[in-house]
């Protein structure tokens, strides 16, 4: 980590949904230009940490500073601000099946009136060539198209309006690994080529080594190790061992035989 | 003891989904008066509810009018004042029966597809998303649907009235021998201004209430297929009801005394 002001910062996050608790005092830093990944199992809070950051959820209590200023609680005002350096990849693409894909693409910078129509359909085919995409595509509906390239139009929206964050929320669920890993290549080059940080969290393997600077393991509502990606190996942690290796024994006891 | 918490507890949630509703419905008014206004969405709402909706309401208002006129006819003629026809059917078709049966019909039609369409958007994180392209999803999806279900339902209840006197008309005529000129002239004269203006602001406050609970079911729908399909039934049935206790309200507040 470096001295400066870490670009996201959570301290303390609690979050819990009546008397489930998601969140116990999570604590964590991304760096500036940093790919911090966070793994875990299926309902350890990755999703509501990063809707938490988004300010989709309010935290119980803790504190969430972007750029070293909170926005935990912030007016709607201030919250547009912030969102507007972020970008985001959707588990299942979110993308707007009333629009074209090329009007998806544009979306934010038409909300934002940061260009006319005419120059955000350019803009979005330029777009989607970054990610892979014939200018053709553009003009289809998000229905007609493999998730594959759902999830390749979900990143070129993403960055279209070159966010200085960009969230991945499970980037790979849901395809081959063939096009898994295309979509991983594409997401190191996006965030590479736009200069953002990358705030990503998934439950594959392969995907977090393949992206990550450097690895997070939650559980239990809580970052119970972080490092390097290279070091994933010799964590040192039974539990990162367990997830990593994926064994059904370990420390970690799933809800089944709870 | 038990009885009266569960009695207890059902009149608090009740209360608390009051409070939710009338939250929504007020941050819902307050996005359709301040900018950025969304005109092309208001008209595409506009012609999906009103347009698309002619032949339901021409069909259901015509059958309405011809079989009126048979019971009224069948009525009056008891006591000869066969005369009175033409005043009751007219009275009753632009009070009564366009308004409401043009709001339940649009709550069927309109009031369902739009908790099916938000409620899926709000399921595959389309909602979300659209608060991360810094598009406030409140101003964007809701405030739209109210606007043009409240500008485009006295229209259609107009041609609903029009097209239900006709129907009267034409079974008077062709299947009772009334004299078709003086039918129109008694239809003429009995008519009231206020008769028709009552029955067009009922419809703007059907409109309102249709889209709203349209709007406020599927924004808040959860937990996928099961749970747009609940926001779809609830959103029907809701805007049905509260159109037949509001219908009674207004005639009260339009009639009373009279």
């Amino acid at each position: 980590m470096t001295d400066s002001t870490p670009k996201i910062k959570m301290t303390n996050l609690h979050k819990a949904f009546g008397p489930k608790v998601v969140l116990n005092g999570l604590d964590l830093e991304v760096g500036v230009g940093e790919s911090v990944v966070i793994i875990g199992g299926s309902g350890t809070g990755k999703s509501v940490t990063l809707k938490s950051i988004l300010g989709l959820l309010h935290p119980d209590s803790g504190e969430i500073e972007v750029d070293g200023e909170s926005v935990v609680n912030i007016n709607q005002r201030k919250r547009d601000k912030v969102n507007r350096k972020f970008g985001m990849l959707f588990q299942g693409g979110a993308l707007f099946d009333s629009l074209p894909v090329w009007e998806n693409v544009a979306f934010g910078l038409l909300a934002e009136k940061r260009c006319t129509r005419l120059e955000g359909k350019k803009i979005a085919l330029q777009k989607l060539a970054q990610v892979g995409m014939p200018p053709e595509v553009g003009d289809l509906s998000p229905s007609e198209l493999s998730g594959g390239m759902q999830k390749r139009v979900g990143l070129a929206r993403a960055i279209a309006g070159d966010p200085e964050i960009i969230f991945f929320d499970e980037p790979t669920t849901g395809l081959d690994p063939i096009m898994a890993d295309v979509i991983n290549d594409l997401i190191v080059k996006c965030v590479r080529e736009v200069g953002a940080t990358a705030l990503s969290i998934t439950h594959d393997m392969a995907s977090a080594r393949k992206i990550a600077d450097r690895i997070a393991m939650l559980y239990e509502g809580k970052i119970i190790w972080q490092g390097p990606a290279s070091e994933i190996d010799n964590s040192g942690n039974p539990y990162v061992d367990q997830f990593i290796n994926g064994h059904a024994d370990g420390p970690i006891a799933m809800a089944v035989r709870a | 003891m038990n009885f009266l918490q569960t009695i207890g507890r059902t009149f608090l949630k009740f209360l608390a989904t009051c409070g939710r509703l009338t939250i929504f419905a007020a941050v819902a008014v307050s996005h359709c008066v301040r900018p950025p206004f969304y005109p092309r969405i208001v008209l595409r709402q506009i012609i999906e509810i009103g347009f698309y909706s002619l032949p339901v309401i021409g069909l259901t208002t015509l059958f309405t009018g011809m079989v009126l006129v048979l019971q009224t006819y069948t009525g009056v003629s008891r006591f000869s004042a066969e005369g009175a026809v033409a005043n009751v059917v007219v009275l009753a078709i632009t009070r009564e029966l366009a308004p409401v049966l043009a709001g339940l019909m649009i709550a069927g039609r309109v009031g369902a597809s739009m908790a099916a369409e938000i409620g899926t958007m709000r399921v595959t994180e389309q909602i979300d998303a659209l608060t991360t392209l810094s598009t406030n999803p409140m101003k964007y999806l809701v405030a739209p649907r109210i606007l043009a279900g409240v500008i485009v339902l006295p229209p259609l209840v107009l041609i609903g009235d029009i097209i239900g006197v006709f129907g009267g008309y034409l079974v008077a005529t062709y299947k009772l021998d009334f004299n078709p000129a003086g039918y129109i002239k008694s239809t003429y004269d009995f008519m009231q201004f206020m008769d028709v203006v009552s029955g067009l602001a009922k419809a703007a406050v059907f409109g309102f209430l249709i889209t709203l609970m349209g709007c406020y079911h599927g924004y808040n729908s959860k937990g996928g297929a099961q749970g747009v399909g609940a926001a779809t039934t609830n959103a029907v049935v809701s805007a049905s009801i509260l159109i037949l206790c509001f219908n009674y309200i207004l005639t009260e507040l339009f009639f009373a005394g009279k």
